[in-house]
C-alpha cells in the first residue's frame, strides 16, 4: 500500500538532529546557545548557519557550563530558548538545570546521548536515563523528559517540548541518541501545531511600569524553601496527571509486551512483527514520556501480559520504573546491551525463548 | 528633626538614589557593599535607566542584591553571572546589564566566565567586589587573599608555595581586545568614593555606547571576617591592599571596533 | 523468515571514503521517497568514518520502519575489498550482492546464496568521464536489478543530493546510472 497522500504532503528528508532544529524555529526558539560535542554537533552547526535569518541570536560559548547559564539568562528575559549536548556536556549542565527548575524557567535542552560513563565514547547509548528522568541536577529537581524515535517525533516532540516549558515553567528536556540523531527519515512539518505565544509576565525585561521582580532560586527566610519545594511537588504532581504519553504497539492480544523507548523501541517494533509473524502474540509500550513515567499503563498491562520484557541500550535503568510501576516483579524480564543497538534478530531470539519457541 | 517643627530646604543637596530601595540592609558594619550599591544605584539614576535595567546577582554577600536596588535581578550560579548576563543581554539587547560579583564568585569558580564574556566584549557592565575573602561562607581563601593573610582557611596565613599569589583581576581582563573599560577603584575616602562614582559612570557609558565589556573592580572590606574594626578594615585597604591591588584605569576604550 | 520481496527491503552501501557512498544512499533514500514510500537512511558517522572507510544502510518499505538497521542485509552494494570482508558473511541468504569488481577480486566473493552482480564501475565511470562516478554506477546496478525505485526517479532526484556547485555535472550522473542500469 502506497502512501495516498504521498503527492501532496510534503515531506523533508532530513537527518534527526536537524528536524530538532526545524521543530525549534517552527515554536519559536530564537535564542540557541551551545558547545561541540560529538554527536549532535549538526545541532549547533545548522543553528549557526540558519538562526541570523530568523532574525535570532546563536552563540557558541566557553563551556558547557557557561551554555546553561546563557539559556538561563535568556529564558529569564522571557525568550524560548534551547541548547543540545551530550552526555558530559550535559552532566556539566545539571547545575544550571537545578538552577532553572528552581527558578521555574522554561527552556528545552537536548541530549543526543553517547556511551559512558566518563568520556566513554561515542556509540549509541542509553545509559543516561537515570540522569535524565530521576533528575540530574541536586536538591529534588526533576524536570519532564521526551522521547523520540523516529525524525518525524524529532520534530514534533521539540515543538511539544517548547510548550510544556512555557506551560509549566520548566526545562524539559529530549532525549534522544546517536541513531536518532544521525538517522535520515522523511518527515511532514505541520503535522501539529507550533505552540502559540506565551505572555511571561514574570520575566525580568525591566520594570518599566511595575514593581522589580526577579527571577531566583534562593529561599533562606523562614520555611520559605519547604514552601517552594511544596510548589515545585506540586507542579510535577500536575506534568503526572495531564502529560504522559505513550505507544502501544500491537499490545491490544499481547502476551509478550517489550517496553522500550527511543532507537531501541525501533528496533523492538522490527522484531514484533517477526514475532507475530511466527505466530508470538508480541506487542510493545513505548514511553514517549520518561518522565512522567506510563506507570497507570504498565500497571494494567502487566496485570493482563504473560511477560514483559523491558529492553534498553544500557545495562537496565528503566525497568526499574517498570518494576515500580507493577507488583508483579516475577513477570519483569529485561535485555540489555550497553552503548550498541541490539539488532532485531537479537530481540527475536529472546521474544522466541520467553514464548517457549525454538525455532 | 523627631519632635520639632518641620525644618525648610530650599534645595536638596543629598537624598537616597532613586534606585536604592529604602529598606536596612544585611552588611555588617564597616562593609563597604553598601557604598558600591549606592554608587551603581546613583549611576543608574544617572542615566536614567532604571525601568531598563537587569542586574545579576552573584552568590556571595551580594547575592541580595535584589533586595537592595530596585530594578529586575536575576540570580545566577555561583560564577556564572556573566555568563547569564550574557544571555539576558543577548536576548534584551537594547537593556542595561550589569553583574554584581565578589572575588571568590568572579576570580575563582567564575573565572572562565568573566574571560569569556570579556574577551566576546560582550556589552555588560561588571562590577566586581574584591574583599580578599569569602565573606558569606565565613571567611575562607579567596584568589585575593593577600600573603600572609590568615583565613578559616589559611590559618597559618596564605603562603605562595601552596596556594600562589593574589590575583589581579583588573589588571588581567584590562589585556583583552573586548574589553573597553577596566578600573580599580577603593572606598576607603571620600575623594577614593567620588573617583570609584566617575569609574562606575565610566563603565555604564561604555555599555550604552556598546564599546565592549566594562569592569570596576572595588578593594572593599570585611570587617568580620577579617577580625578587624571597620576603621582599622579601612586603613588596610589603604595599606597593604593598595599597595599590593593599585588603583587606577587599565584600559579605556576610545573608540569601538565597528566604528 | 522475511519477505524477500522487492518493495520492503534493506541495502548497505559501502566503501571508501569520497567513493560517493553517502550521497548513492541518499538519492536512493529521496528516490523512495518521492515515490512515496516509508524510508530511514543511517550513516557511519563520527570516529567511525575516520580511517577511511564509509558506509550506510537504506531501508526502504511501504509500512512504518522499524529498526534503522540491519543485522542481516538483503543487499549490499560494496564498492571495495574491505567492504565485501566485512558485509558478505552478513547478508540474508538469496540476497542481492552488487560488487565493483574494478576493486574486487571477483574470486574474493565466497556465498554462493547470494545473487552476486559484477559491476566495473571504475571503469564504466571512467567512460562516462568521472572515476568519481562509480558509485553512482553501481547505484544504477542496483536500483535496476532490484527494481526497488525506478531509475528515472533516481535521475529526477539528483538535484535534491548535488550542490549547486556541482549542478554541472547532473549530465553526468544520469549517465553513469542509466550506464549502471543498463549492466544489471
Amino acid at each position: 500500500m502506497k502512501d495516498a497522500d504521498a503527492g501532496t504532503v510534503h515531506r523533508e528528508f532530513v537527518k534527526g538532529n536537524e528536524a530538532i532544529c526545524h521543530g525549534a524555529l517552527a515554536a519559536g526558539c530564537r535564542h540557541y546557545f551551545g558547545y561541540p560535542i560529538t554527536p549532535q554537533n549538526d545541532i549547533p552547526e545548522y543553528m549557526s548557519t540558519h538562526m541570523a535569518a530568523h532574525g535570532g541570536v546563536f552563540l557558541q560559548a566557553e563551556s558547557e557550563v557557561a551554555t546553561i547559564n546563557m539559556l538561563l539568562g535568556a529564558a529569564a528575559a522571557g525568550k524560548r530558548v534551547m541548547t543540545s549536548s551530550s552526555g558530559p556536556g550535559i552532566s556539566l549542565m545539571q547545575e544550571g538545570i537545578s538552577y532553572m527548575a528552581g527558578s521555574e524557567l522554561p527552556a528545552v535542552i537536548v541530549n543526543i546521548s553517547r556511551s559512558g560513563p566518563g568520556l566513554g565514547g561515542i556509540a549509541p547509548s542509553q545509559g543516561d536515563y537515570f540522569q535524565a528522568v530521576k533528575g540530574g541536577g541536586h536538591g529534588g529537581c526533576r524536570i519532564p523528559v521526551l522521547a523520540p524515535h523516529s525524525v518525524q517525533e524529532m520534530y514534533e516532540l521539540t515543538m511539544h517540548a517548547f510548550e510544556l516549558a512555557d506551560r509549566y515553567r520548566t526545562p524539559v528536556m529530549i532525549l534522544g541518541d546517536a541513531i536518532i540523531g544521525q538517522m535520515k527519515e522523511p518527515y511532514t512539518p505541520g503535522l501539529c501545531e507550533p505552540p502559540g505565544p506565551i505572555d511571561k509576565p514574570w520575566a525580568t525585561t525591566g520594570c518599566a511600569g511595575r514593581p522589580r521582580q526577579h527571577v531566583k532560586s534562593l529561599y533562606l527566610k523562614d520555611d520559605d524553601i519547604e514552601r517552594h519545594n511544596w510548589k515545585l511537588h506540586e507542579k510535577l504532581q500536575r506534568i503526572e496527571k495531564a502529560e504522559v504519553r505513550a505507544e502501544s504497539y500491537h499490545l491490544e492480544d499481547a502476551r509478550i509486551v517489550l517496553v522500550a523507548f527511543g532507537t531501541a523501541a525501533r528496533v523492538c517494533k522490527t522484531a514484533i512483527q517477526w514475532a507475530r509473524k511466527e505466530g508470538i502474540a508480541a506487542g510493545m509500550i513505548r514511553p514517549v514520556t520518561l518522565f512522567p513515567f506510563p506507570k497507570t499503563l504498565v500497571h494494567e498491562t502487566a496485570g493482563k501480559a504473560d511477560l514483559l520484557l523491558v529492553v534498553e541500550m544500557n545495562t537496565g535503568q528503566m525497568v526499574e520504573d517498570v518494576m515500580i510501576s507493577t507488583s508483579h516483579h516475577d513477570k519483569v524480564r529485561f535485555m540489555g546491551k550497553p552503548c550498541a543497538m541490539p539488532t532485531p534478530d537479537d530481540i527475536l531470539a529472546e521474544i522466541r525463548l520467553l514464548a517457549g519457541k525454538t525455532s | 528633626m523627631s519632635g520639632g517643627g518641620k525644618q525648610h530646604f530650599d534645595k536638596v543637596v543629598f537624598k537616597r538614589p532613586d534606585s536604592l530601595v529604602d529598606v536596612k540592609t544585611h552588611f555588617c558594619p564597616g562593609c563597604h557593599h553598601g557604598i558600591a550599591h549606592r554608587i551603581v544605584a546613583e549611576a543608574i539614576d544617572h542615566f536614567g535607566m532604571r525601568e531598563k535595567t537587569v542586574g545579576v546577582a552573584c552568590v556571595g554577600c551580594s547575592v541580595f542584591l535584589y533586595d537592595y536596588i530596585d530594578v529586575d535581578v536575576v540570580e545566577a550560579p555561583h560564577g556564572r553571572a556573566p555568563a547569564v548576563a550574557t544571555g539576558v543581554k543577548r536576548a534584551l539587547p537594547d537593556h542595561f546589564v550589569f553583574t554584581y560579583q565578589g572575588d571568590g564568585d568572579l576570580a575563582a569558580i567564575g573565572t572562565s566566565e568573566i574571560i569569556h564574556a570579556a574577551n566576546r566584549g560582550e556589552n555588560l557592565t561588571v562590577i566586581f567586589v574584591n574583599n580578599t575573602t569569602y565573606g558569606m561562607t565565613g571567611g575562607q581563601m579567596a584568589p585575593t587573599t593577600m600573603l600572609g593573610q590568615k583565613t578559616s582557611t589559611s590559618p597559618y596565613g596564605r603562603e605562595f608555595s601552596n596556594d600562589g599569589y593574589p590575583i589581579k583581576m583588573a589588571e588581567l581582563l584590562a589585556q583583552l581586545e573586548g574589553v573597553a573599560f577596566s578600573a580599580r577603584v577603593a572606598t576607603s575616602s571620600p575623594a577614593q568614593i567620588r573617583k570609584a562614582k566617575e569609574a562606575v559612570k565610566t563603565a555604564f557609558d561604555m555599555q550604552i555606547r556598546r564599546m565592549g565589556l566594562s569592569v570596576v573592580e572595588f578593594l572593599s572590606t570585611c570587617p568580620t571576617n577579617w577580625g578587624m574594626k571597620p576603621l582599622d578594615a579601612r586603613n588596610r585597604v589603604l595599606g597593604e591592599m593598595i599597595d599590593y591591588f593599585p588603583l587606577g584605569t587599565f584600559k579605556e576604550r576610545k573608540q569601538a571596533d565597528f566604528v | 523468515m522475511r519477505d524477500m520481496d522487492k518493495t520492503n527491503t534493506d541495502v548497505i552501501f559501502a566503501g571508501f571514503g569520497g567513493q560517493g557512498i553517502l550521497m548513492v544512499g541518499n538519492l536512493l533514500s529521496i528516490a523512495a521517497m518521492e515515490e512515496g514510500r516509508q524510508v530511514t537512511y543511517f550513516p557511519a558517522y563520527g570516529v567511525e568514518m575516520r580511517g577511511g572507510t564509509a558506509n550506510c544502510t537504506v531501508v526502504i518499505s511501504d509500512d512504518e520502519i522499524g529498526s534503522p538497521v540491519v543485522g542481516h542485509p538483503r543487499a549490499c552494494v560494496v564498492m571495495n575489498a574491505p567492504s565485501l570482508e566485512k558485509y558478505q558473511s552478513m547478508m540474508s541468504p538469496g540476497g542481492t550482492l552488487v560488487v565493483n569488481s574494478s576493486l574486487v577480486e571477483k574470486g574474493d566473493v565466497k556465498r554462493t546464496d547470494l545473487s552476486v552482480l559484477f559491476v566495473d564501475a571504475n571503469e564504466i565511470a571512467r567512460g562516462v568521464g568521472s572515476l568519481q562516478l562509480a558509485s553512482m554506477v553501481a547505484l544504477g546496478a542496483y536500483a535496476a536489478k532490484t527494481g526497488v525505485v525506478g531509475i528515472d526517479t533516481l535521475c529526477g532526484c539528483l538535484p535534491k543530493v548535488v550542490s549547486k556547485k556541482y549542478e554541472k555535472f547532473i549530465p553526468l550522473n544520469i549517465s553513469a546510472l542509466k550506464e549502471g542500469a543498463s549492466f544489471a
